[in-house]
């Protein structure tokens, strides 16, 4: 099939960000050529304060080499602008003449600064702030001028008056209103933020009106509407932008303030798109990153011709990149009637901070000096959170809300050096993180990961990672909103796909992703073991089960070790055991020369070094002795442990071990989201450490403690106390129903201490405990699915079942 | 070419799983892709030399048990940001068997 010509105009962040979706989504289905007008290729825009400041490069901002543009079959054509689009014979025409042919065209001219048409106004060194000529111009007037007006005191005129004084310029910001950066601040924010701009050397005009630029050729200085002049070499013009959609309208597209185009960034011609700066969408014009990348995001699903995403607008935020002053604004700042203002003020800190609530959600907010939570005022915000819960701690942030560790990120991650190790698992450093994310032009936190492996593993590092982004990217970081997709496969969260296959009966992976939309035919390495659970856990008795989405270790039912040999964990209930258990596993260490033994922290013995083909005899010689699986390689139920209890122990209130054993025998064999571990201890002293286990029992003289959502792990977290009872068979009922809620109703690879934090304990409260009759039905679905689950795999591998799996095939080469 | 080994049926390898050939020299590991596809790779990760084999295989690619490297069956190149590259050997079926080709020199063919 011949491909269809993509002719994309305006070689900017909105342009190519929509190319590189583009190319992830349908690389082979078009012809690209991309026009550009300026001489460079695709470069961040936003950080060119920066590049004015000294503090990076032009080389540094670069976004995508021409060789990204060779390597993808992209022809560029920069310097050369198109001036004409031939809807009717759907070409375009450029200045120098070229003209090519398109079946899609994308708009994306961005904008032009606007220049304030006062006499003088196209003077010698009168210029905006928007391109690297702008750059340009700017450092070259510091090393042959002295004097600089910048007018317009929002945010770009203050990040250029920045960058000019640190090239040595002597800057007067000039400013209509009586307070800075009226469009992001509130008025003690501004004032804050005018103090420590005084502070650094910054002059300001307040409250005047530019009437004429004086000099002949150059300009030489400002005069104002009241008679005041002041000496001006070079004037920079940053009163705003005007969206560029000269070319658009030229060719007869509908314009009202820019562009105009629907919620899937389709102009009044079908066969046109357009995005970013240029356009205006349900009545809106943006001028910053993140909402152009979701609206790119849109674009390529539709040129992809997937056709389902849609575009429906976007809450912004601010931060001014001026080194060292941290302020932080989003949404409606300003309360308006019946808002109400949460403020925190210290101003010998400099830190100021202003939450607009509405209906207990999060408005607008305001921070100045400590704007560390930030992006979390924005998620709230943008997710509309009730916050009534945590309200009178929300000024003080995200860290104090109590949260068992993950909390307390931002903070310190600032202020660590480059060299300290943020990913332990992949031993990756904050300045690994900070270089991918300046040199590749990474913006999303998915980048990162793919980048560099930060938080790729167990995830624990995430917040910081998302805090390193922030700080980094400033305004263009878009945090991942808490509802996403499962993987790259699909647009579905896990909740989703758990209702849809709930809902919608889906038996099987193939109906799964055909009625989702996959977007790719078998799913990959992460959706499909969480698929396979999913309906696993939903249908017990009808689905079957699929191998090949499981993990080696689930497959071949041990621990797959660094050097490719497994490890064999044989069940010994509640950790008791006899003479002859042990004599069994010597016997069978000895015959399959097993080099190591240890007795885990679950009370079982494991068994290392094993090679695979040995595994099948292995587990028939322990299966003959009596053994099952100990699934220790299982997301699953793992192990009961115990401790003495009253038969031997003079502190014992109960028979402990003898609980673990028909707790172990209830719960044996059952799959879950992640691995399961029990313990039963005999008495308040806790001795099988049953508070920080998935489900512990504390016998106490008056019965049982129930607790859940504890986490030895990663991030260790004490068990919530879920209620007490008084009889073991309650004990049975309480916890095959808390097991099989977590079952219906976690993520895939969500333990329950993230998964009761993310519910609440109230929810497992009215489910478990409230209601008693929703009780025994999750405890009868536990038993009915257990009837599929409690079959030993070991006994049915040693039988011959997917021998393959562990038979190598040997050849000798020729 | 007479440097084609018949290995194993078609039948023999799992739809996106996997059979590992013990050659001489070294572990081979063939694949079979959801639409029959058969590619084969020496079975060992370029990161820190993980049984491909025992990955889960997706499209014509498969994840690296040991810590998710993604290895391309066609190339044995790793996808995405990481970088590094394992040998590939050629591979054909005829009336369902597959055929492996182990010498270096035809492996690109």
């Amino acid at each position: 099939m011949a491909k269809e010509k993509l002719i994309l105009v305006g070689n900017g962040m909105a342009g190519v960000r929509t190319l590189e979706e583009l190319l992830k989504l349908a690389p082979e289905h078009y012809e690209i050529t991309v026009f550009g007008a300026e001489p460079h290729p695709n470069y961040n825009r936003i950080m060119l304060s920066p590049v004015l400041a000294g503090e990076k490069t032009i080389d540094d901002i670069v976004l995508n080499s021409r060789e990204w543009y060779a390597e993808n079959g992209i022809e560029l054509i920069t310097g050369d602008p198109v001036v004409e689009i031939d809807r009717v014979k759907c070409k375009v025409v450029t200045e120098s003449g070229m003209s090519a042919d398109y079946d899609r065209l994308l708009i994306t001219t961005g904008s032009n600064p606007f220049i304030i048409p006062v006499p003088g106004h196209d003077k010698q060194g009168v210029i905006g702030f928007r391109d690297i000529a702008d750059v340009d111009a700017m450092l070259d007037a510091a090393k042959n001028y002295k004097n600089a007006v910048v007018i317009g005191g929002g945010l770009l005129g203050l990040e250029a008056a920045n960058g000019l004084m640190k090239q040595g310029m002597d800057v007067t910001v000039v400013h209509l209103l009586d307070s800075l950066m009226e469009r992001q601040l509130d008025k003690p924010a501004s004032a804050l933020l005018k103090a420590s701009l005084e502070q650094r050397g910054m002059k300001f005009l307040m409250e005047a009106q530019t009437a004429e630029l004086l000099g002949d050729g150059r300009v030489s200085g400002v005069r104002f509407a009241d008679g005041s002049e002041v000496p001006a070499d070079l004037v920079v013009m940053a009163v705003g932008i005007r969206p560029n959609m000269a070319l658009a309208q030229k060719a007869g597209l509908h314009c009202e303030r820019g562009i105009v185009v629907d919620d899937t960034m389709q102009t009044y011609d079908p066969k046109i798109y357009a995005l970013g700066e240029c356009v205006q969408h349900r009545g809106n014009c943006y001028g910053l990153v993140a909402p152009l990348f979701e609206q790119a995001k849109v674009a390529a699903n539709h040129l992809a011709q997937m056709g389902i995403a849609r575009y429906e607008g976007s809450v912004t935020s601010t931060k001014l990149k001026v080194t060292g002053i941290d302020l932080f604004s989003a949404g409606e700042f300003n309360e308006g009637e019946g808002d109400e203002t949460l403020v925190l003020q210290d101003p010998s800190q400099g830190v100021y901070k202003k939450l607009v609530i509405r209906d207990n959600k999060v408005k607008g907010a305001v921070l100045y000096g400590d704007t560390l939570d930030g992006t979390w005022y924005f998620t709230l915000l943008r997710e509309g959170t009730d916050i009534s819960a945590f309200r009178s701690t929300i000024l003080f942030g995200q860290h104090d809300l109590g949260d068992a560790g993950h909390g307390d990120t931002s903070a310190a991650v600032m202020a660590l050096p480059d060299s300290a190790e943020i990913c332990g698992c992949n031993g990756v450093c904050k300045g690994d993180i900070v270089d991918a994310i300046t040199k590749k032009g990474l913006f999303t936190l998915e980048d990162v990961r793919a980048h560099t492996k930060a938080s790729g593993s167990c995830g624990s590092c995430t917040g910081l990672v998302e805090s390193i982004l922030a700080s980094t990217m400033g305004e263009g970081y878009d945090k991942a909103p808490s509802k996403k997709g499962m993987c790259g496969c699909t647009e579905h969260s896990h909740d989703d796909v758990i209702t849809a296959i709930k809902k919608q009966k889906l038996k099987s992976m193939p109906a799964v992703r055909e009625a989702l939309g996959w977007k790719t035919p078998d799913g990959c390495a992460s959706c499909r073991p969480a698929l396979n659970y999913y309906l696993l856990a939903n249908w017990p008795a009808e689905y079957e089960d699929d191998a090949q989405s499981r993990f080696i270790n689930e497959r071949a039912h041990g621990n797959i070790q660094k050097d490719g040999t497994y490890s064999v964990v044989p069940r010994m209930f509640g950790g008791l055991c006899t003479a002859n258990d042990l004599r069994a596993i010597a016997d069978v260490s000895d015959k399959y020369k097993v080099p190591e033994m240890k007795v885990t922290g679950g009370q079982r013995i494991d068994l290392f070094g094993v090679k695979k083909e040995d595994l099948p005899a292995m587990w028939k010689d322990l299966s003959d002795a009596g053994f099952v699986s100990g699934h220790a390689y299982g997301k699953a139920l793992r192990t009961v442990k115990t401790c003495a209890g009253k038969n031997w122990c003079r502190f014992g209130t109960q028979d402990s071990t003898g609980l673990g054993v028909k707790l172990e025998e209830l719960t044996w064999g059952s799959w879950m989201p992640h691995k399961f571990k029990l313990a039963v201890s005999g008495c308040p002293r806790n001795c099988a450490e049953a508070t920080i286990k998935d489900f512990g029992v504390v016998c106490v003289d008056s019965g049982y403690e129930l607790h859940v959502g504890g986490n030895g792990g990663i991030k260790v977290r004490i068990t919530d106390l879920l209620c007490r009872v008084e009889t073991e068979e309650e004990v049975m009922e309480y916890c095959g129903a808390f097991v099989q809620l977590y079952r219906e109703e976690a993520h895939y690879l969500e333990r329950t201490a993230p998964w009761v934090e993310r519910v609440g304990l109230n929810h497992v409260k009215q489910k478990v405990l409230e209601d008693a009759d929703n009780r025994k039905a999750l405890y009868e679905r536990f038993k009915f699915s257990q009837q599929f689950a409690q079959i030993d795999p070991w006994k049915a591998r040693a039988e011959g079942e997917a021998g393959h799996e562990f038979k190598k095939i040997e050849i000798s080469a020729a | 070419m007479s440097n084609w080994l018949e290995v194993v049926a078609l039948d023999e390898i799992p739809r996106l799983g996997s059979r590992v050939i013990k050659t001489d020299t070294m572990d081979v590991a063939v694949f079979r892709t959801s639409d029959d596809q058969v590619f084969a790779l020496r079975d060992a990760c370029p990161h820190r030399g993980g049984p491909l084999s025992q990955g889960i295989v997706h499209g014509t690619s498969v994840t690296c048990p040991l810590h998710n490297w993604k290895i391309d069956l066609a190339s044995g190149e790793a996808l995405g940001p990481d970088e590094g590259c394992t040998n590939v050997f050629a591979t054909k079926i005829e009336n369902g068997k597959v055929y492996l080709a182990l010498k270096a020199g035809e492996a690109a063919a």
